[in-house]
Order: C-alpha cells, then sequence, then structure tokens
C-alpha cells in the first residue's frame, strides 16, 4: 500500500501546499531517489535529440527480447512543430518527460506508481487520482500498448503503458512503462499557471529564466531558418547510413543494432524539422512515417538477434 | 438453495466497456450453466472501475444426474460393428436400447458436485471472454482486459478452489484505493460482500452510482440555484470511472462565458469529463461545472475543486485562443485551403467537393422552393471550417463553428443556419433542418456523397460501410421525409452523376440503396415489413419520390386494418389462387377486357359494373399520387368480389364463360396489384 508521507523526507520538507511544492529540480531529484530505491538504474538523457522519451534506446530497444531491465531517467523531448516562440504558457518544442520502464512490469505496478506522485507532494487523500484509459500507438517505431492516462484532478500528469508490441514484436515479458510530464506535474504541485514562472530551484531561477531564450531562438530556427533541402539530404544520408551499418558486425560477430538506431533517431528528427517547416506534403506523409518504421523495425530485428 | 459469488477484481476497466462486459459475464455464466444443466433463480452481473461481479441464486449442490445417449450401428449390421460398440461403451447388447432401427446406449452420468462445475467454469469464462481489446502483462500469458488482480469465488459459504495463471481463487476483496480500510476483506456471501464495499466506499451498483451522482449533483446545483445540463452519456461514462463517485461544483471564470455555449460544453465534455451547468433565470451556461470526483477528500474537496477549475481554465484558454484567432480569416480564404486537401483520392479535394455541393445545393433549391443564391453560397462555404484551429481542436464541433464565423463576418442568418446545420441529421436522435436553404444545403451535402461513392463504385457491402453511406441515404429520407418534399432523387442523383461525375453510366443501385434504406426505415417505425414490400413491390413508381413510397405504406396499412381491406385481400388470394391453378391446368385461350355476357349471372355482371367504374378512379388516384383515394376505391370491390366467389363457380363447362370469368378476377387482381403487390402480404 502507498505511504503518502514517506519519501520525501529526505529532501527536506515538501509540502504539499500549492503555494510551496517542490521546485523543478527537486521535482526530478525526489523521483530519482524514489525509483532508485525501487531498483532501477538511473539513467542520464540520451545524447540525441528525440521526440519523446520512449524513443530513449533504454526504453525501445531495451522492451524487447527477454531480459528483466528497470531503468528510469528524464529526457529532453523535442517537438519543433509544437514551438510558440516562449509566448504560449503551456507549450514548449523542448520539454522535458520523465520516463520509468520496468519489464516485467511488477504486480504491484500502480501502487508504486502512485507511491511516486505520493513522493512529490500528491497526497491521494487530498487530490482525485484516476486512471482513464489511453491507449499508447507509435506508428513510427511500430510500437502499441494498453495503459491509461493518469488524471489528477482533471489535470494529466502521466502516461501508463503496458507495452505489448514494439518494431511489430511482441513485448515478452511485458514491459511497464510510466512517462511524467515533468512541467505539468511541477505547475500542478507549484501551483502555477505559466510554464515559464516555475522555480526551477529554491534560490531564484525560474524556468523561465533557463529555457525562455531557448524557446525563442529554437521556435524561429524550426519554423523560418531550418534550410529544408539540407534537412532532407541529411534525411536522405541518415537511410543510407541505417543499410549500411546494418550489413557489417562487430568484433564479437553482433549486429550494430545501436548505431544503427541512432541514425534511425536522426531521421525521425529531421522529418519533424521539414514537418514543422511545412515541408511535408500530404501525401508524402505517410510514405516518410512508413520509412522511418521499417528502418525501426530492421534496426529493432538486428537488435534481438 | 445455495449462493455463488464471483468477483474479477483488475486494474481500471476503461469506462466505455464496462457495461457490456457486465453483460458478457452474465451471458457466458448462463449459457455454461446451461449446458452443466442447471437453471438458476436468479443471475445478476455489476461492473464497476475495478471489477466485475457475478450472483447467482439458487443453484443446487450437485449438478442433476444425467443421461448420455451414443448412437451406435443399424439393427442387423455386421457383428463386427456391434462388437466394437460394445466395447467402446463397455455394455453388453441386452443393455443397448433400440430405436427407429439402430442402436442407442444409454448411460446414466451422476451429477458433479457444483463447485467441480464452477472450477471449471470460471476459468474457461475468463480465459474466453470477449472485451474489445485485450492485453498480457508480466511473465504470463493470460489475456484480460487490464491485470487481473484477483479473483473471489464462493459458493454456498465455501470458497471454491481453481487457480488461472499464478492468480488463485479465494474470499478476499478490497474496497476504494484511497478510502476506508485499504486492506483486504473476507466475504463469503453476496451479502457480507455488498456491504463490505459500502463500508469501505465502493458503490457496487452502476445504477446506483448513477443514481447518487445526479441526486448529488442536483442537491449542489439547487443549493446554488443553477441547474445542471443532463447528459445521458457522459453520466455512464463518469459511473465508470469512480467507485465513490463524489459530485463537486466548481467555478469556472465568467470571462469565458462569451465563449459559444458548444464550445465551453464540448471542452468540458471531451477533455475533462465535467457536466454543464446553466442559470435557469437566462438559459444559458452559468459560471460553474460539476466534476464527479472518486473521493470524499479530507479538506471537503476544496484541492480538487481548485485543481479541476485551473485545468478548465487552460482548457478554455486554448479554445479562445482557437475562437480569437479563426476569426481573423474569412472562411473565402479558408476555403482555398481545402484546394490542398483530399477528400478522396478518386474523388478529388475538399475545394472540389465544395463546388459540388454548391452547385447541387443550387439545383435542389430551386426544386423546392428556397433562394437558390443563398443555397448556393451556403454550400460552397460550408466546409470552410475544416481547416480552422477550434474544429482541428474538437471535430465535433465542424458545421457549427462555420456557422458561428460564417454570421460573424456579416452573411446572412439563412445561409448561416445552412451552414451550422448542413451535416444534420446525424443519427436517429439528431434534428432535421427545416428552413428551406438549410434542407437544400443539408441534402447537397448527403447526396454528394453518395452520388459520389456511387460512382467510383464503393459501395457498401454487408457489415463494411466505412464512408456511412447508409446514415447518408436516412439523413436524405428524414430530410425529404419530415419536412414533407415532393423531389424526384432520381432525376436529382442522374443529374449530379452527369454534371458532377462525368457518370454517363449511372445505374438505378444508388436508387436501390436508398429505397431499401427507407424500406429498413419504415419497418424501424414499426410499418408491418410484409405491407412495406408489398407497397414498394407494386411498380408505378415514377422516378424517386420517397413521399410517395411513405404514403403508399400508410395508406396500404390504414386500408388493410379495415374490415374491407381484410376481406378483399381474402378475395384477392383467392382469385390469385384460382388464376393460377386454372392456367398452368389449360391456359387462358382469350386475352384482353372481360365482356358483359348476356345471361350471366348476377354477382358476375355486378362484379364486371363494379370492376369497370372502379378502374378508371384507381388509375386516376394512383396517377394523383392520391393513395387514400385509390385504397378507398379498391373497398368497393370487397362487397361485389364476396358475393361472386359465393355464388359463381370460375371453371364453369363452357369453355368461353370460364375463360370470361377468369379474365374478370385477373382484372380485380391487376387492378389491386397497381395499388400494391397484395400476393407478398402474410394472411
Amino acid at each position: 500500500m502507498v505511504d503518502a508521507n514517506a519519501p520525501s523526507s529526505s529532501l527536506g520538507a515538501s509540502a504539499p501546499s500549492a503555494s510551496q511544492g517542490l521546485s523543478f529540480q527537486n521535482l526530478i531529484l525526489t523521483l530519482h531517489d524514489y525509483w532508485s530505491r525501487q531498483g532501477c538504474v538511473i539513467l542520464q538523457p540520451y545524447d540525441l535529440e528525440v521526440g519523446a522519451g520512449t524513443l530513449h534506446p533504454a526504453t525501445v530497444l531495451r522492451a524487447l527480447g527477454p531480459k528483466t531491465w528497470k531503468a528510469a531517467y528524464v529526457q529532453p523531448s523535442r517537438r519543433p512543430g509544437d514551438g510558440r516562440y516562449g509566448e504560449n504558457p503551456n507549450r514548449l518544442q523542448h520539454y522535458y518527460q520523465y520516463q520509468v520502464i520496468l519489464k516485467p512490469n511488477p504486480k504491484d505496478m500502480q501502487s508504486l506508481y502512485l507511491g511516486s506522485l505520493a513522493a512529490i507532494g500528491l497526497d491521494p487523500t487530498l487530490h482525485d487520482m484516476r486512471f482513464v484509459e489511453d491507449d499508447w500507438e507509435n506508428p513510427t517505431v511500430g510500437a502499441w500498448g494498453l495503459g491509461w492516462e493518469v488524471w489528477c484532478d482533471g489535470m494529466e500528469v502521466s502516461q501508463y503503458t503496458y507495452f505489448q508490441q514494439v518494431a511489430g514484436m511482441d513485448v515478452d515479458p511485458v514491459a511497464g512503462e510510466l512517462t511524467y510530464g515533468l512541467e505539468r506535474l511541477a505547475m500542478y504541485v507549484q501551483g502555477v499557471d505559466n510554464v515559464y514562472d516555475l522555480r526551477f530551484n529554491d534560490d531564484g531561477a525560474s524556468y523561465g529564466d533557463v529555457f525562455l531564450e531557448n524557446e525563442r531562438q529554437f521556435s524561429a530556427f524550426n519554423f523560418e531558418v531550418a534550410d529544408v533541402e539540407t534537412l532532407k539530404r541529411q534525411f536522405e544520408d541518415m537511410v543510407a547510413q541505417v543499410s549500411r551499418i546494418l550489413e557489417h558486425r562487430g568484433p564479437q560477430g553482433q549486429r550494430l543494432a545501436l548505431p544503427a538506431y541512432d541514425h534511425v533517431l536522426k531521421a525521425s528528427h529531421l522529418f519533424n524539422l521539414m514537418d514543422a517547416r511545412g515541408a511535408i506534403a500530404v501525401a508524402e506523409r505517410q510514405s516518410y512515417i512508413g520509412r522511418i518504421r521499417d528502418l525501426c523495425k530492421a534496426t529493432a530485428a538486428a537488435w534481438v538477434e | 438453495m445455495p449462493q455463488l459469488l464471483l468477483e474479477l477484481f483488475s486494474e481500471e476497466i476503461p469506462a466505455r466497456m464496462q457495461a457490456q462486459a457486465g453483460r458478457d459475464l452474465e451471458r457466458m455464466a448462463r449459457e455454461r450453466l446451461a449446458e452443466a444443466g442447471f437453471l438458476p433463480e436468479a443471475v445478476k452481473s455489476f461492473a464497476g472501475p475495478r471489477r466485475l461481479t457475478l450472483v447467482i441464486e439458487g443453484l443446487p449442490g450437485a449438478q442433476p444426474d444425467r443421461t448420455e445417449e451414443r448412437k451406435g450401428p443399424k439393427v442387423g449390421a455386421p457383428q463386427a460393428a456391434l462388437d466394437g460398440f460394445l466395447r467402446s461403451t463397455g455394455l453388453t447388447q441386452d443393455q443397448l436400447t433400440e430405436r427407429d432401427g439402430v442402436y442407442f446406449a444409454l448411460t446414466a452420468k451422476p451429477g458433479r458436485p457444483t463447485p467441480e462445475v464452477i472450477a471449471e467454469m470460471v476459468p474457461a469464462i475468463i480465459r474466453a471472454f470477449p472485451w474489445p481489446k485485450s492485453m498480457k502483462w508480466g511473465t504470463g500469458s493470460l489475456r484480460w482486459v487490464r491485470p487481473l488482480q484477483r479473483i473471489l469465488c464462493v459458493f454456498d459459504g465455501e470458497v471454491v478452489p481453481f487457480e488461472i495463471e499464478g492468480i488463485e481463487s479465494g474470499d478476499m476483496t478490497e474496497g476504494h484505493r484511497f478510502m476506508g480500510s485499504r486492506a483486504p476483506f473476507r466475504a463469503r456471501h453476496f451479502e457480507a460482500y455488498a456491504a463490505g464495499l459500502e463500508a469501505n466506499f465502493v458503490v457496487l451498483d452502476p445504477e446506483e452510482r448513477k443514481a447518487r451522482i445526479l441526486e448529488g449533483a442536483r442537491t449542489l446545483c439547487f443549493a446554488r440555484s443553477v441547474e445542471l445540463v443532463d447528459d445521458q452519456g457522459l453520466l455512464d461514462e463518469v459511473a465508470g470511472l469512480a467507485e465513490w463517485p463524489t459530485p463537486i461544483l466548481g467555478d469556472m471564470d465568467p470571462a469565458f462565458l462569451d465563449l459559444p455555449p458548444e464550445v465551453i460544453r464540448t471542452s468540458m465534455r471531451t477533455h475533462q469529463k465535467y457536466f454543464a451547468v446553466r442559470d435557469p433565470k437566462t438559459g444559458g451556461l452559468a459560471p460553474n461545472f460539476l466534476v464527479v470526483s472518486n473521493i470524499e477528500a479530507r479538506d471537503g474537496g476544496h484541492l480538487v475543486s481548485i485543481g479541476n477549475a485551473r485545468v478548465l481554465s487552460a482548457r478554455l484558454n486554448d479554445a479562445r485562443f482557437f475562437w480569437d484567432e479563426d476569426r481573423k480569416t474569412p472562411l473565402e480564404t479558408r476555403l482555398e485551403k481545402l484546394r490542398a486537401v483530399t477528400f478522396h483520392a478518386k474523388l478529388g479535394t475538399l475545394y472540389q467537393r465544395a463546388e459540388r455541393i454548391s452547385a447541387l445545393a443550387g439545383q435542389i433549391a430551386g426544386l423546392i422552393g428556397a433562394d437558390k443564391a443563398q443555397a448556393e453560397r451556403a454550400g460552397l462555404l460550408a466546409k470552410a471550417d475544416l481547416t480552422c484551429g477550434m474544429v482541428g481542436e474538437f471535430p465535433e464541433l465542424q458545421g457549427l463553428m462555420g456557422g458561428y464565423y460564417a454570421r460573424q463576418q456579416g452573411e446572412p442568418d439563412a445561409i448561416a443556419d445552412a451552414i451550422r446545420d448542413h451535416y444534420k441529421p446525424q443519427g436517429p436522435a439528431d434534428s432535421v433542418p427545416t428552413a428551406p436553404v438549410s434542407v437544400a444545403v443539408a441534402l447537397a451535402e448527403k447526396l454528394d456523397t453518395l452520388v459520389g461513392f456511387f460512382a467510383i463504385d464503393e459501395k457498401p457491402t454487408g457489415s463494411k460501410d466505412p464512408y456511412a453511406l447508409r446514415r447518408a441515404a436516412l439523413g436524405v429520407i428524414r430530410l425529404i421525409s419530415d419536412n414533407s418534399l415532393s423531389l424526384d432523387l432520381r432525376a436529382v442523383t442522374q443529374n449530379h452523376a452527369r454534371d458532377a461525375f462525368l457518370a454517363t453510366d449511372f445505374d438505378l443501385s444508388l436508387d436501390n440503396f436508398i429505397v431499401d434504406r427507407l424500406r429498413v426505415s419504415l419497418i424501424d417505425q414499426g410499418y408491418r415489413p410484409d405491407y412495406v414490400l408489398a407497397a414498394f413491390r407494386s411498380g408505378w413508381f415514377e422516378g424517386l419520390e420517397i413521399g410517395q413510397f411513405i404514403a403508399r405504406v400508410e395508406a396500404l396499412t390504414g386500408f388493410l386494418k379495415t374490415d374491407d381491406g381484410a376481406n378483399l385481400l381474402i378475395g384477392f388470394n383467392r382469385a390469385a389462387s384460382i388464376i393460377a391453378a386454372e392456367t398452368k391446368k389449360d391456359g387462358i385461350s382469350s386475352h384482353g377486357r372481360p365482356q358483359m355476357v348476356a345471361g350471366a349471372p348476377l354477382e358476375e355482371t355486378a362484379l364486371l359494373n363494379a370492376w369497370s367504374a372502379i378502374e378508371p378512379r384507381v388509375d386516376a388516384a394512383m396517377k394523383a399520387v392520391d393513395y387514400q383515394g385509390a385504397m378507398t376505391a379498391l373497398s368497393e370491390l370487397r362487397a361485389p368480389v364476396d358475393r361472386f366467389f359465393d355464388k359463381v363457380f370460375v371453371n364453369d363447362p363452357d369453355r368461353n364463360v370460364r375463360d370470361n370469368r377468369l379474365l374478370l378476377l385477373t382484372a380485380v387482381r391487376d387492378t389491386m396489384q397497381r395499388v400494391a403487390d397484395f400476393s407478398l402480404i402474410n394472411g
């Protein structure tokens, strides 16, 4: 059973009251601490642009195969099309997801998850927590699972999924995946309506101090400056590179699935940039997505080998 | 008699699947119990967010004894076959039963103890359960809608022991996730189970959850002098999202009330699952929302209410952003964007579709007395809102937003209303437009869909109807019938196929499709299927006018309710069978009209006179689409027909006499057939 008051003590008092709440970085530290104590490997963000925390190889690739795997990490997510030049209080082209993967999913995974919410100050006897049906699907990596959006007082604070397939292959044993939208969760915990007003630390730095300029510059790049011809060329280069990598083997005779996957991620981000520039015609869209999915499938097949 | 209590306790079951799951559990248990020879007194199921519960009253302690019958060889079959049968059944020849020349082996099968049967039945039900979508979890291979956590299975106060994929049945359950003892408790009877759940903040019965939500919500609203906006679909859903439903009336910033009320309601409903609240004084929305929480929070729901209000504000701020942005772009500009949007690979872009709808709406307007120019303009702009932000966010507001934006840019009300309503009616419960321009555009939208997909041979087959053509046809039917329009659909669709799709070989399959939908819809409304068929199968329709079909079914149904109608039908059947029998025997040698014969029986002459008088009246009435008149005329045939059959013997030895009488009956039959095919009516 969940103990609503236990885990946050190591980080000092974390009152659930709306006006205080954990700073953005303490929220991350609390989750790290909590999931570390559940036996997870605490990873650092992957050093490539990805559209969602799921795409980190620690989730997509490690979900496959028979091996046990428990990991937690923060992953910046880049969604070029969601940029708003720093002018929208809720939308960012670069934001953070907190990602937990547990394979096989433990029997008490829901309780563990609720324990993590309690750790960051969301007391389930004061807040209304719900598991609302939401089946997850990512066609570009040929993945799907069943699960829920988790609501706290009507706000979606996490996505909770039991992975059934990745890259068209059955996930066996099943992996449980948790994705927390960190900014949104922090806004709720701190009682803030504008993401840039979030307290980043407890020493006066706001989220805006850290990221507002970033949003402005990248919005301009994503929507106006990125050169479409260059992106298209780079995309084709990445596609060719993946095929080439998959023809080679490593020192122990293994397929080079990990470097191949890096290049799939790069291709995927290049596609997102082209899309934000409005360079993808409706008719081309499915073909691009299909190509990325095929690369991903080939890579995943090589990984499972 | 003993009771069976079963609870399948799992992680959260999607709300939309719960009711059906309850019905499936009940059905599967009934079927399997019946197969095992049980006839329980009562079977009831309950479905909720975390559990499916089944309670069965009146099961005996053991299955009834049964006799199993096995068919053996024929009597007199070779001895080897008989010996084989005896070996396999373990019986001797004198123990076999003989029936219809065949040997049967009857073996008494003593009933097994009920718990044994249940212990096999429940795992079988679990494995075969028809969830719309199911999943695996952990290292197992069992499938359920979400991970199955625990099974409570008790018969007559004792655990029915079985195991499925590592889950052992028991007598434990648990209550609310966050309220009550939060510890599992034991339940060995339904009464204790239900009471234990209630004490631990779980309302088992979905109907009870709904009742409590409504009652609580109305009480809260009453105290603040506002009214709940009823929404049955939403009520069903939220009752599946909370085990301890607790309504909370929250506050919304009144500044949002200048958004269209449909936008506020849709945002509340689809994103947040809130009920809207009305101000009874103005009839408009009140600055409140009603959320159904799953807990009675320690602070009385204060934080829950504030939290939900903040989420709603963020949602409505988004909506306001779309509302403000969308209104900066005129619909004409949006229309241009439709050039880049494909409607269907073979049917062009949405822009081309808008042009087609516009032309067709103008043509229909001319036929039904609507303003042609207005219908054309509304048809052209009807799809423009598909590129606006609000419809991108809330697809269900298509049409409605176009109507708002049209009004905003100064279009006349008739055009704005027609844009708003052009998808209507979208289902049997939806209203049908009545304003002439709206009707013309709504018809054009659906007919363009129907003609287009039929022109490229994308017709519905079986249960497959990916373009919702059946719904479009029903919409056309309702638009025409509810507005009592006189409109020849054949001419309209043939012209549209030729003008818009260059289809020169457009056959009557669309006509048949529409007539078929009309037939189904009339039967759904309670008309007798054979009457509908009889009225439809009589030929004599020029073109395709929905109203004529309906009028004929109505007239026929009314006519057959009368004494004259019912008796005339008997006469018709008699005439038809005599004609059929005689024609088969030696044909009819003469054709043409029946003749007046000197010296014929009075009844024959009377019928001939009656028919001669009535035939032109039926003819004229049918041509004038006066089916009531035609039926009235027919009813006058009843008495002479009855008397004819009473007194006249058709099969006269004089062939000329016989043939003339057959001609008379044929004439009567044919006249009746013009009105309806009476041969299709079941006595």
